[in-house]
């Protein structure tokens, strides 16, 4: 069998990438293996925990359940593109205040979907927030502190 | 070489006086929260080859053919690791010099003893030829019947459960409590196997370099790994550097290094270049350890004023067909309540199964659910509150030994867990609590409790000319706090502010941390900081108080004390001197000093040593379909000196919804014709979400102990679990009238 590539552009945090790759490489695989961007994380790499969710064109999507050749074209932010100019993003800032990773491993994808979830007005209550960070796990137990820490960022980001 | 981790991005929040007990936000949160803390899996040294399992898909039997010219046909594919050209081991992976040394699948053989187990290693220039390339591959086999349930092989007494405590143990005569009891239960339930299911699969990066290595694997205990390592290569220990800055969760699956770790060293070895390889999610599910099964047996008997009078508590459970772990359940019953007579005992069976290993409340975990599910069976049998019921029984003195505690705020937990709950309005009777929905409401509580362990470790502390301070020791965070707390004490421990320590950890070539597990890590790791901190501040004050020149001149050691990075007359304030004043007159770039952290054999033998908890859940059942959700839990926990009360009630909450877990989720289902694991995955082993976690409060209650350690410290990590796990069940059958006997608790089970 013989390896075909392609030709895949793309456009991470505002950055235009070129790359010649197999046509069955993960959005997840393209970005930790050969963009070196390695915030993003696999948990899984069955779309089961949401270790790796990023955002395409501003919406939440689980980088191992995307092929690399699906998101040309498209604005991805990782973990790395939310910060800005040094300045922690507000849900950032509120997860390190609200203590709310151990480990760490799930934070970015915890933090990409904390961000969706209150730009799609998903974070009015406590039951609201557990509900729709419900498919980013967190091993440790984290989740009291991920309720606050996006309660937090959601006042923040309103005013 | 040390890690260059910039650490000191975050602004410590104010505070007065020490930075032990502050709440400081994690000194490693900035890099994590960014995206830049580096995991294992994160390092592409140049030249780097992705490694792939290829696993068995049977239980029991042999490997009969693997189509290697398939695999290495496929574009990208490098080699195939099979046990035809694996590299030599200097040592038989199936050699076990002592009880902590685990046997290892490393391609020995064409034996298959359990699924998931490693019968090739694909070695590829991407991940996904690897991958392929190990599916093409097509096993065939030579398969046994599997052997997979408590009752399906003949059962033994182990030599040693846990650690190597004994398997049976007595204390009074049980039969004659039992015989005079006006009241008497007898229960058993059963709990499942589990994952630990760390977020970070297993991973490694490593790179030869003639006879030196160099990895990156996250482990719970750097040093253990390094010499397990070394001894199956036949290298010093030196010659190999493990970085292990970060571990994405560990929960005991990484304080041993496993089979594929090893299997991802000899990759490369094979091929001489660095190897990743990482397992897939499903492929922790053999090779890393888990929970084993327990089936126990409680009996009790109960005076008429509701005191025990014996309490037997028998567990049954399972370790591999090649390795003995035997999950230590029945011994949670050796500290928590009095009683005249307590036996203990253990047996178990042989599965095909991968071997089972700590995880998280080894033996405590699984005991705590069935014992406090037994209590509060007795209780109710008495006729007595619950909360009542396990204050007549508290242990004044330990129960099997008769040793005094060294601290016990249990019952300042009780109260204060209690009050903030709500206990008092409790109905004694189950299922009369309904909820504005007509959800049937239940209250249940059970008491945590955690052995305070301690092993050893080392550090060294630098003061430097410019009066800033180095700690150097080998921990590892793999969630707790390790960077945080440790820094914290090493600020005490060397008289500065934070901000003017660089601390460092996550690495093989610094001192011996020891292992981060049993909850002893902070005490123990901590200790050897202290002392560190103690001697180069010793040596430090030696310098001033012997030199005329000194405003300390003639103080003597013990006369002065460190602070803010001067040392001060004790008796004197206003006579000081900088650390670096100090280092200049004697012309010294900077002075060093060792510590050590162990525990006091003295007071080993004189006290029994525990943290404490109380905790108290509320439950809401559906009447009609029996579904269960958990709505409150409130824990007080007392478990000595508090580092960093941010971190521990992380910590607290973790474990709680460990328990909330225990009780409810999780649970690995074999197939008892193949033998495999059906739900070898996270969306079938079912791990708490968001949305399955309730209000949790954790109530941090103070606690002096004098003589844990100098410190005072004793752990957190692993308490949460117990309790937590009874108290759900406990509110369960408050809510339902139905007493929970298997764990996780079913639906099924409540509509009977």
């Amino acid at each position: 069998m013989t390896k075909t590539t392609i030709p895949i552009h793309l456009d991470i945090n505002g950055q235009h990438h070129e790359l010649q790759l197999e046509p069955r490489v993960t959005l997840l695989d393209a970005l930790r293996d050969r963009l070196a961007p390695t915030g993003t994380k696999k948990g899984c790499d069955h779309g089961q925990c949401g270790a790796c969710t990023v955002h395409v064109d501003g919406e939440r999507v689980l980088a191992c359940l995307t092929l690399a050749a699906q998101a040309q074209g498209r604005a991805i932010t990782t973990i790395e593109g939310l910060a800005r100019e040094g300045e922690l993003h507000p849900v950032q800032a509120a997860f390190l205040e609200q203590d709310a990773f151990q480990c760490g491993y799930c934070t970015s994808g915890q933090i990409m979907s904390a961000v969706a979830c209150i730009r799609e007005g998903h974070a009015g209550s406590d039951d609201e927030i557990r509900e729709y960070m419900a498919g980013n796990l967190c091993r440790c137990g984290a989740y009291p502190h991920i309720v606050a820490a996006v309660r937090q960022a959601a006042l923040e980001v309103a005013s | 070489m040390t890690l260059e981790l910039s650490l000191n991005q975050q602004p410590a929040h104010a505070r007065q006086g020490s930075s032990i007990g502050q709440p400081l936000t994690r000194r490693d949160g900035f890099l994590k929260v960014t995206g830049a803390a580096r995991y294992a899996a994160d390092n592409h040294p140049p030249g780097m080859l992705h490694a792939v399992l290829a696993v068995s898909s049977i239980t029991r039997g042999r490997v009969a053919s693997l189509d290697i010219e398939a695999a290495k046909a496929h574009a990208g594919v490098v080699e195939v690791m099979t046990p035809r050209n694996r590299p030599a081991l200097a040592a038989d992976p199936d050699a076990k010099d002592h009880p902590f040394m685990f046997r290892l699948d490393l391609l020995q053989n064409d034996q298959v003893r359990y699924p998931n187990q490693t019968i090739a290693v694909v070695i590829a220039e991407t991940l996904e030829a690897a991958t392929e390339g190990a599916a093409l591959l097509s096993p065939r086999y030579e398969a046994l019947p599997a052997r997979v349930g408590l009752d399906d092989a003949e059962s033994f007494v182990p030599r040693g459960v846990g650690v190597g405590g004994p398997a049976v143990q007595h204390k009074g005569d049980i039969e004659a409590g039992l015989k005079s009891a006006r009241t008497r239960i007898e229960a058993t339930y059963e709990t499942p196997a589990q994952y630990h299911n760390a977020m970070e699969p297993h991973a490694i990066v490593a790179a030869w370099d003639g006879d030196r290595l160099s990895i990156d694997t996250p482990s719970q205990g750097l040093a253990m790994a390094q010499g397990r390592i070394a001894g199956l290569f036949g290298i010093a220990p030196q010659n190999i550097h493990i970085r292990s800055p970060f571990l994405g969760g560990g929960f005991g699956s990484k304080g041993m290094i496993s089979g594929p770790q090893v299997l991802g060293i000899l990759a490369a070895r094979l091929v001489g270049r660095p190897v990743k390889l990482v397992l897939r999610r499903e492929q922790m599910y053999g090779p890393v350890g888990h929970r084993a099964p327990t089936r126990q047996t409680l009996r009790m008997g109960m005076d008429g004023e509701g005191r025990l009078t014996a309490i037997h508590h028998h567990a049954k459970t399972a370790s591999s067909t090649f390795d003995d772990f035997f999950e230590p359940a029945a011994d949670a019953s050796h500290t928590l309540y009095a009683s005249p007579a307590i036996t203990t005992s253990h047996e178990a069976v042989r599965l095909d199964t991968g071997t089972p290993l700590f995880m998280r409340a080894p033996g405590e975990a699984t005991g705590s659910i069935a014992l406090e599910s037994a209590i509060d069976e007795a209780a109710h049998a008495c006729g007595m509150d619950p909360l009542e019921f396990r204050l007549r029984n508290h242990a004044e003195v330990e129960p099997m030994t008769g040793k005094p505690f060294s601290s016990k705020a249990l019952r300042e937990c009780y109260s204060q867990a209690a009050k903030a709950f709500g206990w008092a309005s409790r109905p004694l009777q189950p299922r009369l609590m309904r909820d504005a929905d007509g959800f049937l409401t239940g209250w249940g509580m059970g008491t945590a409790t955690f052995p305070a362990i301690m092993f050893q470790a080392e550090a060294r502390a630098v003061l430097k000319a410019d009066g800033s301070g180095l700690m150097e020791t080998g921990a590892q965070d793999m969630g707790q706090g390790a960077w945080t707390a440790f820094a914290q004490i090493a600020a005490d421990g060397l008289g500065l502010d934070i901000e003017q320590v660089d601390f460092r950890a996550g690495s093989s070539d610094l001192p011996n941390a020891g292992i981060a597990g049993g909850s002893g890590h902070t005490a123990t790791a901590g200790m050897a900081i202290h002392n560190a901190g103690a001697a180069v501040i010793a040596r430090l004050a030696d310098l001033a108080t012997g030199n005329e020149a000194s405003p300390l001149f003639g103080a003597g050691n013990e006369g002065v004390l460190a602070r803010g990075g001067r040392l001060y007359r004790r008796d004197d304030e206003s006579r000081s001197e900088s650390y670096a004043e100090i280092l200049a007159r004697a012309g010294l770039t900077e002075i060093e000093g060792h510590g050590k952290g162990a525990p006091d054999p003295a007071s080993q033998e004189t006290y029994a040593k525990h943290a404490h908890g109380a905790v108290f859940a509320e439950v809401k059942v559906d009447p009609d379909f029996g579904q269960i959700r958990v709505t409150r839990l409130v824990g007080a926990f007392a478990a000595g000196r508090v580092i960093n009360p941010r971190l521990v009630r992380s910590q607290y909450y973790g474990g709680m919804i460990w328990g909330v877990s225990f009780a409810l989720h999780e649970e690995a289902i074999t197939d008892r014709r193949s033998g495999r694991i059906q739900n070898a995955n996270l969306a079938e082993y079912h791990v708490p979400v968001n949305a399955d976690v309730p209000s949790v409060e954790a109530l941090l209650v103070h606690e002096d102990d004098p003589y844990v350690n100098a410190l005072g410290i004793k752990g957190v990590g692993e308490i949460g679990i117990t309790g937590t796990a009874g108290a759900v069940a406990n509110a369960v059958w408050h809510a339902t009238g139905v007493r929970p006997r298997r764990f996780p608790i079913r639906i099924e089970d409540l509509l009977v």
